[in-house]
């Protein structure tokens, strides 16, 4: 085991693969010589060089299609999108490209792309560098969606998106580079798919994405002093989605509250919440409860940024009053 | 652009006969074919909307006959002409068209989607020029693993107004890949005439701003087609980089079909339709090569009897259930 930052569990995961399979190559903004403007991907070009480390003209359209291109025909490229916000310009590459080329052609396709861009609010970046947009890719069919929150899971899930034949959209968050956690040395991967129980708690069920994983946790500290107990699940894949492990810890604790960063209105939580009553109402004792972003663009001045971004007294609001 | 073809008999008649035959026998296919997709369509027997390539035979023939079988193309809303040029059988194509679980993309695609990976067509396109930045990726992968493989990309005019055309043809020509951008200038997109487009006299001007080479042919010149073509396919084979080829041409029919077309003059689609490429292909090889009317005769009539057994494979061929919806989203 060793103690590594999530920008070092990225460039591990990336350097790993990209010596397992010389088919794996990266393009996208400042990448290379830069190291991306995360530094995730730090050192590789000098390991790898030009050709396998490749920076682009600023060109998401044509970044995002190179990489569906080069999938089509026996590559496995990773693109980077700087910020998810900028996907809007690479969206038809993959929403109607990269998601639909198999279904189109009869399931002739394989397309093993990852995206691999960035999200998230709480630097003052405002309202083009902060959005959490899971939703958009997460509504597509044909595209898998990761959200890691840790070192560990972060680099696991990121072999595992780069050795799947299916477009993936692996979202990072900027706000986790700089988060430090125990990465085993020898190699692993984790399937997608397969949620993390990552507090047992017997009240209250809090399913979180990305970032808000480390709020919810720190919300069920808070919340475990005052006596109640509350499991929190990060589903880490959202497509897939691992529904069963979120519903086997609703019916032990009648309580549902779904965190992410990401817009309320019409958001992951939405589809999480809708899943769950119509699986297990009868389970629930008390409607299921969402505190995600606020439905606003992300504004710049921090004390309005924290405003609109859930905090940790929020959901500790939010989990007494589903307790009463 | 004049009513004489752009190549001298003198170009035809270098040719190989063999190849003169394959570019009469592409165009020809096309021709029956988008004749025959004409007619079932208006039959009703065809579901969706067809977008015809009939009058543009002569570019995805040129083309794709200077293309190796592993080079790759993309194409657009209108491609029956550039995936049977690549070599795609009829039968697969009409089964698809009558959306049948024989067609190459088992009813999923239809006519704006057909794919077929094994023969290098990876995929016609409903999203306006979609398939450059596929084609730039394309040509990426086959620089990366040195395959010696090249990409055409077909687009429309209306195609070069897109934010993907410019980005695909820029970063093509940063990294000199192996991809000619091959426009069908067919002198609209849908009903906005070229000079409602765009301040350039020509299309290939546009190449000027990515500093590599942009030449503009009689589209409907199969010979200057093919010739333009291939000195720009094996220019990229070399690794000297992208090119712009404009093939200016024009659709005989409307955007769609059951579009009347009334924004464009009947001069106009007369004059161009006195220009037919297919006729003007067929009269220069009996005029300038040494092709009987009887050899002609004779790939018209394979042609006929492939496309009649076509559209027979594709009525007989099995619908698919409703719940195969459900299969190849995922590998
Ligand atoms: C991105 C996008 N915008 C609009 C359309 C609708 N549309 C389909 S074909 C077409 C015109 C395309 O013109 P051109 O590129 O010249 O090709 P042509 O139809 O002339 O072959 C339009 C506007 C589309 N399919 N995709
Ligand atoms: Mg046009």
């Amino acid at each position: 085991m060793s103690q590594i930052f999530y920008r070092q569990a990225v460039r591990d995961a990336l350097r790993e693969e990209m010596r397992r399979d010389e088919r794996v190559f990266l393009l996208g903004l400042d990448i290379g010589r830069f190291g991306g403007t995360y530094k995730a991907t730090q050192g590789l070009w000098e390991e790898f060089g030009d050709e396998r480390v490749r920076d682009t003209p600023l060109s998401e359209a044509a970044i995002a299609g190179a990489a569906v291109g080069a999938a089509l025909t026996g590559m496995r490229p990773v693109a980077e999108i700087m910020y998810m916000d900028f996907i809007t310009i690479a969206l038809d590459q993959i929403a109607n490209q990269a998601a639909k080329l198999r279904y189109m052609s009869g399931g002739q396709a394989r397309i093993p792309v990852v995206f691999r861009t960035q999200e998230g609010a709480g630097r003052s970046s405002a309202a083009q560098h902060a959005q959490s947009l899971e939703a958009w890719v997460a509504h597509i069919p044909g595209l898998k969606v990761a959200l890691p929150a840790t070192p560990y899971d972060v680099k696991g899930l990121l072999k595992t998106a780069i050795r799947d034949d299916a477009p993936v959209v692996f979202i990072e968050h900027k706000l986790l580079y700089g988060v430090k956690g125990e990465v085993p040395d020898e190699e692993y991967l984790i399937p997608f798919g397969h949620a993390r129980v990552c507090r047992q708690g017997t009240d209250l069920t809090i399913v979180a994405l990305s970032r808000m994983v480390w709020k919810a946790l720190e919300a069920a500290e808070v919340l475990a002093a005052e006596g109640i107990q509350v499991e929190v699940i990060d589903p880490r894949t959202v497509v897939p989605l691992d529904l069963a492990t979120i519903l086997a810890s609703v019916r032990k604790t009648g309580r549902l509250l779904i965190t992410h960063e990401a817009y309320t209105g019409f958001g992951v939580g939405a589809e999480i919440a809708s899943q769950v009553v119509e699986q297990a109402w009868q389970t629930l004792r008390k409607p299921p409860r969402r505190v995600c972003g606020r439905n606003v663009p992300i504004p710049f001045a921090p004390v309005m940024e924290n405003y609109v971004i859930p905090q940790v007294s929020d959901l500790v609001e939010a989990a007494k009053e589903l307790m009463r | 652009m004049s009513v004489t073809p752009q190549s001298s008999p003198a170009a035809l008649a270098a040719l190989p006969r063999n190849l003169l035959e394959r570019l009469y026998r592409t165009m020809v296919r096309i021709r029956l074919f988008e004749q025959k997709a004409l007619e079932l369509f208006l039959a009703g027997e065809l579901p969706g909307f067809l977008h015809s390539c009939l009058g543009q035979e002569a570019v995805a023939a040129g083309v794709c006959a200077a293309l190796r079988e592993d080079d790759y193309i993309t194409s657009t809303h209108r491609g029956h002409g550039h995936v049977l040029a690549k070599g795609l059988a009829m039968d697969r194509m009409m089964a698809e068209l009558y959306g049948k679980t024989t067609g190459y993309c088992k009813g999923k695609g239809g006519s704006m989607h057909i794919a077929d990976f094994s023969c290098g067509v990876l995929g016609a396109n409903g999203i306006v020029a979609a398939g450059l930045p596929i084609a730039t990726g394309a040509a990426l992968s086959a620089q990366m693993r040195r395959s010696g493989q090249v990409v055409a990309a077909f687009f429309g005019d209306g195609a070069t107004s897109q934010g993907a055309f410019h980005e695909a043809v820029n970063l093509a020509a940063v990294w000199k890949l192996p991809v000619v951008y091959v426009c069908e200038n067919n002198h609209y997109a849908v009903s906005t005439p070229l000079e409602r487009q765009m301040r350039i006299a020509s299309v290939s001007e546009r190449a000027a701003a990515y500093g590599i080479p942009g030449i503009t042919v009689d589209g409907n010149d199969v010979v200057a087609v093919y010739q333009a073509a291939g000195d720009l396919i094996e220019r990229a084979r070399r690794g000297e980089g992208p090119a712009l080829l404009e093939c200016r041409t024009y659709r005989w029919l409307g955007h769609y079909v059951g579009d009347p077309a009334t924004y464009r003059p009947p001069e106009e689609l007369a004059w161009w339709k006195s220009r037919d490429p297919l006729l003007i292909f067929e009269r220069r090889l009996l005029q300038e090569a040494d092709f009987s009317e009887q050899e002609l005769a004779l790939v018209r009539r394979e042609a006929s009897d492939e496309l009649e057994a076509a559209v027979d494979f594709a009525r007989r061929s099995p619908a698919p259930r409703p719940e195969d919806a459900l299969e190849d989203v995922w590998p």
